[in-house]
């Protein structure tokens, strides 16, 4: 797959259909790898990578790199692709001036699920009919492919690219996932269960922003958050709740526009599983105004951004929450 | 040397916690270590590092530093100050032991910041040699020794025994409160654990980056670099590599109104955040290439300029596994060198 990625955007480069290239590039090991603009065939040679280990979305960067000079190739995976799709919808990316090649997705791999299993030294890392087999400082070690796998990957929602100009590889079909299993579970806990699970999570945030800094769905210019003269700018908790209330209110805002990529929890350092609100958000969404799937499309009318004269009261959230 | 076993840690950690507050990492839920406050039964992690440091002991992420109460037209100024009381954290690796004395540059320089010398004078620092480097580590890099780690004392593991050895008065003052479960121990048999340890240092991918051609004179070579660009191209700016940073000491000062009083207090900040440094003019860094540079340039030009070359970075590696996007020191001193 890599060797055709390279040979297609050399292709594009030369012929000048695009100027660059945005992709993966290879790090120090066989895990750390950066997204990165490429602007030559050398480049593309020297440091393309597509592997197991490419899990990051590049759609954000689209924002900002949509709005240069000249045209970029872009490589989506199936679930980019609806964040791409939703940042068009949100007039944030210049669609002509980016060509989208559709590749086939994960599942992808984190090295952080690696090391949770007291493997270390990582030099590198290969899928042997499910099991992982890793190269160590200290030797050959092997561990269930499914344990390593991202955390964005575990309930893949969709192999279907919504978007692309052209493709490489089959198109997939959307799945039946069982994403929403965690978010039920959470719901059949008592108040006080639920409230000391989200306690406990969210306490471990660092106020790094990396959740926010990676979402597709957070493009605001600046963020009230990083706004010292919002009167809401902090970077320090001023009691024990804030950070939780940090969480929650970003995932208010981004409710109805979160594609549900995961990368918020693929990033988070502490390894909060954030994810989890946005999906309590599309689970509460898809069941009181209809099944709906932010960045399907890039024309509907959002369900929070709709009024339909059955949508339901607002007596819904008292009826629901009785215990 | 002297010595315990290890299946008698849990009676160690017992006698240090009965008559000061012990800290030890221990294993989370989710696999990651963290240093949590001793309680009986509590399981040294096996991991080789926390994920946050140890520099949270001295430089906690937000302190209070003064009140101020209004009545009328006066001000009272309250000093929350309070005596830290002893406490020793144990297990710390050679790399976060030698950010301590980075740390100690910037804050026990003159004029002494208290609140941190206050937490430095009551802990007392127990390092534990590494015996499983990992491929992100790089502490040889900064001439740190991961098979003989700094600190008030050191612990050594041979797989059955603890070996414990006092480096100052204040470790030799740990050892001989718990003396009465510690017997003699060969320490012969050390020397061929830390040659281990240090065979494996050599085979690490990272064992031959060299800060050579880094330090306080390189100011010319390296600001106006055009790597810049492309090393800060993907660069998120979150504060994650900065806040799981043993080095990194930079805090913002901020007052809260709390509808009675105003509460003074500091907290990390991160050079990696758009209002870094804002000043009555604006910010001085624009753009995310200048931040990411500030980062860099900070650790491995201005640091060592004014610390008698020291660098600032111990090479722990955190910042390589956490980094969003896998961008950090190692890439950018080996993107950046003119040799």
């Amino acid at each position: 797959m890599q060797e055709a990625m390279i040979n297609r955007a050399k292709q594009l480069l030369a012929d000048g259909s695009v100027d660059r290239v945005i992709g993966w590039k290879r790090g120090e090991f066989v895990y750390d790898i950066t997204p990165a603009v490429f602007t030559s065939a050398e480049e593309l040679d020297a440091d393309f990578v597509y592997d197991d280990f490419t899990a990051a979305n590049v759609s954000k960067y689209l924002v900002k790199e949509s709005k240069k000079e000249g045209k970029i190739l872009a490589f989506l995976k199936p679930c980019d692709t609806y964040s791409f799709n939703q940042l068009i919808k949100e007039h944030r990316i210049v669609r002509e001036n980016i060509y989208v090649i559709g590749i086939p997705g994960g599942p992808k791999l984190d090295a952080e699920r690696i090391k949770a299993n007291g493997i270390t030294g990582i030099l590198g890392a290969k899928n042997d009919n499910g099991t992982l087999i890793i190269d160590t400082v200290y030797g050959e070690e092997k561990m269930p492919y499914y344990e390593a796998l991202s955390v964005k990957c575990l309930n893949c929602k969709s192999k279907k690219h919504v978007v692309y100009d052209e493709l490489i590889g089959e198109d997939g079909d959307i799945l039946d996932s069982n994403r929403f299993d965690m978010v039920e579970k959470l719901e059949n806990m008592t108040a006080q269960e639920r409230y000391d699970f989200w306690r406990e999570q969210l306490s471990k945030c660092i106020r790094c922003n990396a959740c926010r800094n990676v979402c597709p769905a957070c493009t605001c210019e600046k963020c009230v958050f990083d706004n010292p003269d919002s009167g809401v700018e902090n970077k320090a908790a001023t009691d024990s709740f804030e950070e939780n209330m940090f969480h929650i209110i970003r995932a208010f805002h981004v409710a109805g526009r979160c594609t549900d990529c995961g990368e918020c929890s693929r990033v988070c350092p502490q390894n909060i599983p954030l994810h989890l609100l946005n999906r309590k958000f599309i689970k509460d969404i898809n069941s009181l105004y209809g099944d709906y799937q932010a960045g399907e499309d890039t024309t509907s009318r959002a369900p929070l951004n709709d009024y339909k004269q059955d949508d339901c009261e607002a007596s819904i959230v008292h009826e629901r929450g009785v215990e | 040397m002297l010595k315990i076993s290890l299946d008698k840690l849990g009676k160690l950690f017992e006698a240090i916690s009965a008559s000061q507050t012990l800290y030890i990492p221990t294993d989370r839920e989710d696999g990651a270590a963290e240093y949590k406050k001793y309680e009986s039964g509590m399981k040294l992690s096996n991991n080789l590092n926390t994920l946050r440091s140890a520099k949270d002991f001295f430089f906690p992420q937000t302190e209070n530093l003064v009140d101020f109460k209004m009545e009328g037209k006066n001000i009272e100024v309250i000093d929350v100050r309070e005596e830290s009381e002893d406490f020793v954290i144990f297990g710390v690796r050679a790399c976060d032991a030698r950010s301590f004395t980075i740390l100690d540059k910037v804050f026990l320089a003159d004029p002494v910041d208290s609140y941190y010398k206050n937490r430095r004078d009551h802990g007392t620092v127990v390092t534990m040699a590494c015996t499983r480097p990992a491929e992100t580590c790089f502490c040889g890099t900064f001439g740190i020794d991961a098979a003989a780690p700094e600190g008030d004392a050191a612990c050594y593991s041979d797989g059955e025994s603890l070996f414990i050895e006092a480096h100052n008065e204040k470790g030799q003052k740990f050892i001989d409160s718990v003396a009465s479960l510690l017997e003699e121990g060969d320490a012969a048999k050390l020397d061929e654990v830390r040659e281990k340890t240090r065979d494996i240092l050599k085979k690490l991918p990272l064992a031959n980056l060299t800060t050579d051609n880094f330090g306080g004179d390189k100011l010319n070579e390296y600001f106006n670099s055009d790597k810049w660009g492309e090393l800060s191209q993907s660069c998120l700016g979150c504060g994650t590599c900065t806040f799981v940073c043993p080095t990194c000491q930079c805090y913002d000062i901020k007052d809260f109104n709390t509808g009675h009083g105003i509460k003074r207090f500091r907290c990390w900040d991160s050079c990696m955040y758009s209002d870094f440094t804002k000043m009555a003019h604006g910010n001085p860094r624009l753009t995310q290439l200048e931040r990411f540079r500030q980062r860099f340039m900070h650790k491995l030009v201005y640091f060592p300029a004014n610390n008698n070359g020291e660098f600032g970075c111990v090479g722990c590696g955190r910042c390589l596994s956490k980094c969003p996007i896998s961008m950090n020191i190692v890439k950018v001193m080996k993107a950046l060198e003119v040799k």
